[in-house]
């Protein structure tokens, strides 16, 4: 089985929402659609699913015309980033609420229900009204309802944006173990996100979307490895991926008046000239062999410090692995590591990789 | 400080209901009051103050021929026209407020803001200019003097209330809870009547009930539709006016007048409270 889209655009107003949109996916796989908020992940999703009628382009199912089959003919599930449910129905029927459309055997309903309740652990609740769970378990009953369908397509539209901090590490992990075995059922599992965490988690394919525009569609590696363009790099980096201007001068990488760093051997075989180079934070750390940089920003994420640094025109943010406090306006020495170097040209298509890609 | 706190609140909560319940206790008090009972100063207690009497109760219920207004009739035709006005405006209503709310209509500078206001100014109008027209226009279809009549003006005056508080519940009710029915199978008139109707409940009874109250408590159509023929309530009280106004059956016809009222308040207060949207999208 295989859904393939061609051509997609939808351009409701002024801008695309989608524009000339086209993949192809296969069953069995986990896709994650990541991009900014407002870049189309939605829009895409709505139009899979059918309930949005896209301006132009073409769908297919296994060869069958997709984009004609009527919403609710169309074997697809969606989970929404709100916690969407029917709140006159307990947990049970919810969940049995596609079955029951279908006009199932009650005896099946049932078998499935609970079967779809205990994927999500939610044994026992069959009898709770919505409105008595909390976040966590709310977005379970919504997935439950995705699964007990068995739908050949599930969309799930940032599904944990909504939750959180520690129960979105907690239910990334049960849901990526759900979606693996979803994904072996033969069903295409389509997963929206912002999180570049959590696309790099899930694994399998990732679709780099833009302004409603697809940038990159590869595996979460190349992705990482090889970021197509600068945009790319920043929307699939968390924090994005530093960028500034410089130049390949003899064998010299010149990024300031003051920053000259040694060219590393990946960016040797680059023509001379100006560049606009990449660098993940991770690879700023603190150096006292490095160059004079005034913090502008410290924040503190769980066991990890961000630096926002500028030195001269260069604005990079660092990634310490401990908790430090840093004065605003303080001096560091950092150090840049030119071997987790990007390069990227003129017009921010990749030229020279760490990993060995190029354009 | 607690203490003051709870005090004030009840002493609050004692003043408000003095001020609700005050007007029927002495509506009720009048009612079984004669002449000389109410002209004769300010009395409360029956049997205490007065002697009450049935009077006022009984000239409802006698005919016009026995110099009472026999309210029984007019009484049916309000409920009849009341119930069936607001139920139809309310089917439509909803309707039409649930078109507003999802989808967008647009024909030249006219978007669904305006067409709800076009709704809502119908009672904007003075009641006076309308008259004309539904004079008018009924005599043309044959309908005036006629509960078939009166229910169609009703109608007409009720359904943009109905549109107007159901446009603003459908708006808060989420967009995703219909596009979820129609994913998981439900086509859009089953997704609207299996999953948005059962959500809406609260707002369908404040538009009934504000309905309800509209119909039943109009005086001003029912009495320029209507002549000999059929009679509604307010029109049927009225009637009782005379040179000497007749305080101890105007009390009785209040009371019986507003009872259907607050029968429907009692019913309906607790799905009011009851049925909410919380858990649909937090």
């Amino acid at each position: 089985m295989s859904l393939k889209v061609s051509n997609l655009s939808l351009k409701p107003d002024a801008e695309f929402h989608l524009d000339d949109v086209s993949f192809e996916m296969s069953k069995g796989k986990i896709y994650t659609v990541i991009g900014r908020t407002l870049s189309g992940k939605t829009t895409l999703l709505k139009t899979i699913a059918g309930l949005i009628r896209p301006d132009s382009g073409e769908m297919s199912l296994d060869g069958a015309n997709f984009g004609a089959v009527p919403v609710w003919k169309r074997q697809v599930a969606m989970v929404y980033q709100q916690f969407i449910n029917y709140p006159h129905l307990t947990v049970y029927d919810n969940v049995a609420f596609p079955l029951k459309q279908r006009k199932l055997p009650m005896a099946e309903i049932d078998t499935r229900v609970m079967q779809a309740l205990a994927q999500v652990g939610l044994q026992g609740f069959e009898n709770r009204k919505i409105q008595a769970l909390s976040g966590g378990q709310q977005q379970r009953v919504a997935l439950a309802r995705s699964l007990v369908k068995e739908a050949s397509i599930l969309l799930l539209d940032e599904p944990l944006v909504n939750l959180d901090y520690k129960l979105r590490e907690q239910l990334r992990e049960e849901f990526k173990n759900i979606f693996s075995a979803k994904a072996s059922e033969n069903a295409i599992l389509i997963y929206s996100t912002t999180d570049p965490v959590e696309a790099m988690q899930l694994g399998g394919e990732i679709i780099v979307m833009d302004e409603g525009r697809i940038l990159q569609q590869a595996s979460a590696q190349e992705i990482y490895e090889n970021p197509k363009t600068t945009k790319v790099a920043q929307i699939t980096n968390d924090p994005a991926m530093n960028l500034f201007e410089g130049e390949i001068v003899d064998i010299h990488l010149v990024l300031s008046p003051t920053i000259r760093l040694e060219l590393p051997p990946h960016l040797a075989a680059l023509p001379r000239g100006r560049y606009t180079f990449g660098i993940r934070a991770s690879g700023i750390t603190l150096d006292s062999a490095g160059f004079p940089f005034q913090i502008e920003l410290a924040e503190i994420s769980g066991s990890e410090t961000f630096l926002h640094l500028q030195h001269e025109q260069v604005h990079v943010v660092g990634l310490l692995d401990s908790v430090q406090n840093f004065d605003i306006g303080q001096t560091v020495t950092a150090g840049i590591d030119s071997s987790s170097l990007y390069a990227f040209d003129q017009s921010g298509n990749l030229v020279a990789s760490p990993y060995g890609g190029t354009k | 400080m607690r203490l003051v706190y709870v005090t004030l609140k009840y002493l609050a909560v004692c003043l408000w209901s003095m001020f609700v319940i005050a007007p029927f206790l002495w509506a009720l008090s009048t009612s079984f009051k004669d002449f000389n009972s109410v002209t004769g100063g300010a009395t409360y207690i029956p049997w205490v103050d007065f002697e009450p009497s049935l009077e006022g109760w009984r000239v409802l219920l006698r005919s016009p021929a026995q110099g009472g207004v026999n309210i029984v009739e007019p009484y049916f035709n309000s409920i009849f026209v009341t119930c069936s006005a607001s139920l139809i405006s309310i089917i439509l209503g909803t309707l039409a407020a649930y078109a507003l709310s999802r989808f967008t209509f647009k024909a030249g500078f006219v978007k669904n803001n305006d067409i709800t206001f076009f709704f809502i100014s119908q009672r904007i109008m003075p009641p006076i200019v309308l008259s004309i027209p539904f004079f008018i226009m009924l005599g043309k279809l044959g309908l005036l003097d006629s509960l078939m009549g009166l229910i169609v003006v009703y109608i007409v005056l009720l359904m943009p209330i109905a549109v107007w508080i159901m446009v603003d519940f459908f708006n808060k009710v989420p967009k995703e809870i219909d596009e979820t029915a129609l994913i998981d199978g439900c086509n859009p008139y089953q997704a609207f009547y299996k999953v948005v109707l059962p959500n809406s409940i609260p707002g369908l009874i404040v538009a009934g009930l504000f309905c309800m109250i509209f119909g039943w408590t109009d005086f001003f159509f029912a009495f320029i539709l209507t002549f000999t023929e059929v009679q509604l309530l307010p029109v049927a009280i009225v009637a009782l006016n005379s040179s000497i106004t007749p305080w101890w059956s105007l009390s009785a016809a209040a009371l019986v007048c507003v009872a259907p009222l607050i029968v429907v308040a009692f019913i309906v207060e607790r799905y009011l409270s009851k049925g909410n949207l919380s858990g649909a999208l937090k």
